[in-house]
């Protein structure tokens, strides 16, 4: 059993409060937004005092919660295909049994669907399907522009600023009924970027040899409160003060990462991650790298909701360039290229071992080129690269005896490459 | 002048040459020609033509291709176009093109232009970005920007120079060339057994790889052919299929479909040809505003643009009755995430106008068509008892 630290107990409370707010908001008089954790813009919510709902959050919790199943195949009995995203399905089956959340209570309907859809066709998909589930909600679509060129150009944030003044804004203004404050605003950017300084110092720290915290399967906790609308409050700013404490601690004491299992003592292998977990048997996943000494030193899926590591900060001074320029940066709104250089940064910087590549059965966004990803750095870098395929959330598609295989080979190519290395 | 068989055949061997051959040789007779390949669904082929450009259609290899390479860059759970593009491109099939344009219409596409940058394929690689806000000042402004990016593009290729006469021009042309699609899907609308949909698809897509003036002529012989009073109505209801937007039907498919008893009155195969209702304002001072105004106010429906203010299926429904149809077959291929997740809104729209319609996937490889056979045949089947039951109170 493991002991919950401190900062698990915050993140708890907070995730639990939230949730406690939307059961309750429609007696508290307070607008739900529903939108999406990649370019989701967490301020401008705030700024209206409106609380946000993430519909690929409560597809990973029913996950996880092995609720997934059947809301699955409610979307399919629907009319869903069984060869769509499952997010989108999950949620779907979700609201039509009755929009009961992860956590028991009910999810309220939206009075605003923000559609900032970065770096995923499929959420301009799953908006629409929602617009019809929902009849005459009100929505708001920020269209955001991709990276072709691996770079963000003058004409793109200057066409993310004016929908989000002609567009989003006053939306948020009708459903809010207040009206936009620019001063607030600023102040609760004040707070995304030390809560971003932070999150960047965490996920620095695996640098350390051995590491004190996995990057993926921690990892994806530790991006919980940044992600999913705490970005930007005091909150969060404490929370991750907190943990950046935790791991520092760990860090003096040499210890490493705490998993579900008990502390990985022995670092054996050191990787890095590119593509989303599966959540349906996250557990038996993690322990498949606990059992073998397998530590994630850095993952793409945790820059999903923002690449700060490469500098970029929410800015105050500039808050609708700023928040549009976030949207942008998202991992999935970056080109191959793009990709393949920040996973090489990772590669190199965190002394990683080998690279593998979780491919997700749902998603075309991640999934669409990984293989060639892969041979690049396999090249570039002559590191032992490994492959194995799951789902987000749906079960029938997590084979555990297939990815125990394929992991195991990929870590006897590990072993080898050490021995080799140290002869 | 040939005859309609002629011109088909030949419509025909254009449709899949996989070498593109007919591009190349129009690109060989002159130094300062390109050949720019678009993915589906959509490209404003125009700026191509001003820019003494070819804009040729890569559609994938359907049946015509053995997948070897392709299957080693994706995964089983991919659709199945991407990878026929990217082994036509790792067996020098582009040989000769200059560029390639992504139109943005899934994250398949989208990825697949990174991998083009990857392997370094053509000069320039180009995402065309559409917007997805259909404010002139905003989206508009935006669309502009991208149609000039590529404008660069082409311009670093071939020196060429657009002037407003030149481009005025082209949407002349591609304004006749949509005038004369639409006309023929027209007629066809009252005469569906004069051309069947296998030749009709033949017909439009070699429009994709041979320049809009020949292709012109060939719309117009055929136009012509099928005012002609021959054949015979025969007993079939009448269909729209809908959902096959990028990866295309095997042709097998599409004569299955009316082998089974169905006429089909539209389709969106190829909708990039259709893709700008009516025509665009060719005599103006600044006609790249021309081709985007169009873009935002008279663009067709799809899975591949944010349509709230506009839904589909509403316009799916009117197209429906435009037609007269009896009958939609939704037909989508397999991992389509665009067009299967608009399938229950779709179906649903269909089932409170009380619309008979089936669904089924395919993939561009298949070879055997018997329980699409035997779908279809009972769909038609069952609409035409239905109506006769009507008929009968
Ligand atoms: S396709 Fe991928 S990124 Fe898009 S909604 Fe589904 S899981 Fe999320
Ligand atoms: S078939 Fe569908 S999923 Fe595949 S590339 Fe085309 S639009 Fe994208």
């Amino acid at each position: 059993m493991v002991e919950k630290e401190k900062s698990m107990i915050i993140q708890k409370e907070m995730i639990s409060n939230l949730f406690k707010d939307l059961s309750t908001a429609k007696e508290t008089g307070k607008k739900v937004v529903y939108t999406f954790v990649p370019g989701n813009l967490s301020e401008l919510i705030h700024a209206f005092d409106m609380l946000p709902v993430y519909p690929e959050i409560n597809a990973l919790q029913s996950g996880m919660r092995k609720k997934s199943g059947s809301f699955i195949k409610e979307a399919e009995r629907y009319g869903h295909s069984e060869d769509v995203c499952t997010y989108v399905k999950c949620d779907v089956g979700m609201m039509l049994k009755g929009n009961i959340g992860p956590t028991g209570e009910k999810i309220p309907s939206p009075d605003l669907l923000l559609l900032s859809y970065t770096g995923c066709f499929t959420f301009m998909k799953w908006f629409e399907n929602l617009e019809d589930l929902y009849p005459g909600v009100e929505i708001a679509m920020l269209h955001t522009p991709y990276q072709q060129d691996g770079k963000i150009t003058k004409e793109m944030t200057e066409y993310m600023v004016k929908q989000l003044k002609d567009e989003v804004i006053p939306k948020m203004e009708k459903v809010s009924g207040k009206k936009y404050d620019e001063t607030k605003l600023k102040k609760i950017l004040e707070y995304s970027v030390k809560t971003e300084d932070l999150i960047v110092k965490i996920f620095d720290t695996p640098k350390n040899i051995p590491t004190p915290i996995d990057a993926y399967f921690a990892g994806v906790y530790y991006i919980g409160p940044i992600n999913i609308g705490f970005r930007g409050t005091i909150e969060a700013v404490e929370y991750y003060k907190e943990l950046y404490k935790e791991i520092n601690k760990r860090i003096e004491l040499g210890l490493g990462p705490i998993t579900p299992e008990g502390e990985i003592k022995e670092e054996q292998f050191r990787l890095v991650v590119e593509g989303p977990p599966n959540w349906t048997s996250f557990r038996e996943f993690w322990k498949l790298f606990y059992d073998n000494g397998a530590v994630i030193v850095a993952s793409s899926y945790t820059k999903v909701g923002g690449v700060y590591d490469m500098g970029f900060r929410h800015n105050p001074d500039r808050p609708l360039e700023s928040l549009g320029e976030y949207c942008m940066n998202c991992y999935t709104n970056l080109n191959l290229p793009q990709r393949i250089e920040l996973l090489e940064k990772c590669i190199i910087d965190y002394h990683a071992d080998g690279f593998l590549v979780n491919s997700i059965k749902s998603c075309n966004s991640f999934s669409a080129g990984q293989l060639l990803m892969m041979r690049k750095l396999e090249e570039k870098l002559e590191i032992p690269v490994g492959f194995i395929e799951s789902d987000l959330v749906d079960p029938r598609y997590f084979s555990y005896a297939n990815i125990k295989n394929r992991l195991e080979s990929f870590f006897q190519m590990l072993e080898q490459r050490k021995l080799i290395n140290a002869n | 002048m040939k005859t309609l068989k002629q011109t088909i055949d030949k419509c025909k061997e254009l449709s899949f040459d996989l070498n593109f051959t007919e591009a190349k040789n129009w690109k060989g007779k002159d130094n300062n020609r390109a050949l720019i390949g678009y993915m589906p669904i959509y490209f404003p082929r125009e700026i191509a033509h001003a820019s003494n450009c070819l804009a040729v259609g890569i559609l994938g290899t359907g049946d015509r291709k053995r997948i070897i390479k392709g299957d080693a860059y994706y995964q089983s759970y991919i659709c199945r176009i991407p990878r026929g593009i990217i082994e036509l491109a790792l067996d020098k099939h582009f040989e000769g093109f200059d560029g390639f344009i992504f139109p943005s219409i899934c994250d398949v596409i989208r990825n697949l232009s990174g991998m083009f940058k990857l392997l370094n394929i053509g000069n320039f690689v180009s995402y065309l970005d559409y917007p997805q806000n259909f404010n002139p000042n905003i989206g508009g402004e935006f669309y502009k920007n991208e149609i000039n990016n590529i404008l660069t593009n082409i311009k670093k290729i071939n020196n060429a120079e657009v002037t407003t006469e030149k481009l005025n021009h082209s949407i002349s042309l591609y304004n006749k060339n949509r005038k004369l699609i639409t006309s023929i899907y027209d007629a066809r609308q009252k005469f569906p057994w004069r051309l069947s949909a296998e030749e009709l698809y033949y017909v439009i897509r070699a429009g994709m790889v041979i320049p809009v003036e020949d292709h012109n002529i060939i719309l117009e012989q055929v136009y012509d052919f099928i005012q002609e009073n021959f054949g015979e109505p025969i007993d079939k209801i009448r269909v729209i299929v809908y959902g096959s937007f990028c990866e295309q039907p095997p042709v097998s498919l599409i004569k299955t479909i009316e082998l089974a008893g169905c006429y089909v009155v539209d389709d969106d195969f190829l909708i990039g040809s259709r893709w700008i209702e009516g025509n665009i304002d060719d005599n103006t001072d600044d006609p790249i505003n021309a081709i985007v105004n169009a873009f935002l106010t008279k663009s067709t429906f799809s899975s591949s643009l944010y349509d709230v203010n506009n839904p589909k299926e509403d316009r799916l429904i009117e197209l429906f009755n435009k037609r007269n149809a009896d009958g939609i077959i939704f037909a989508a291929a397999s991992f389509c995430d665009p067009a299967l997740l608009d399938r229950p809104t779709l179906q649903n729209a269909c089932e409170k106008n009380n619309i008979r319609y089936i669904s089924f996937q395919f993939s561009e490889n298949i070879g055997e068509f018997k329980n699409i056979k035997e779908q279809v045949g009972a769909f038609s089947d069952s609409i035409k008892l239905w109506d006769d039951e009507l008929i009968e109170n």
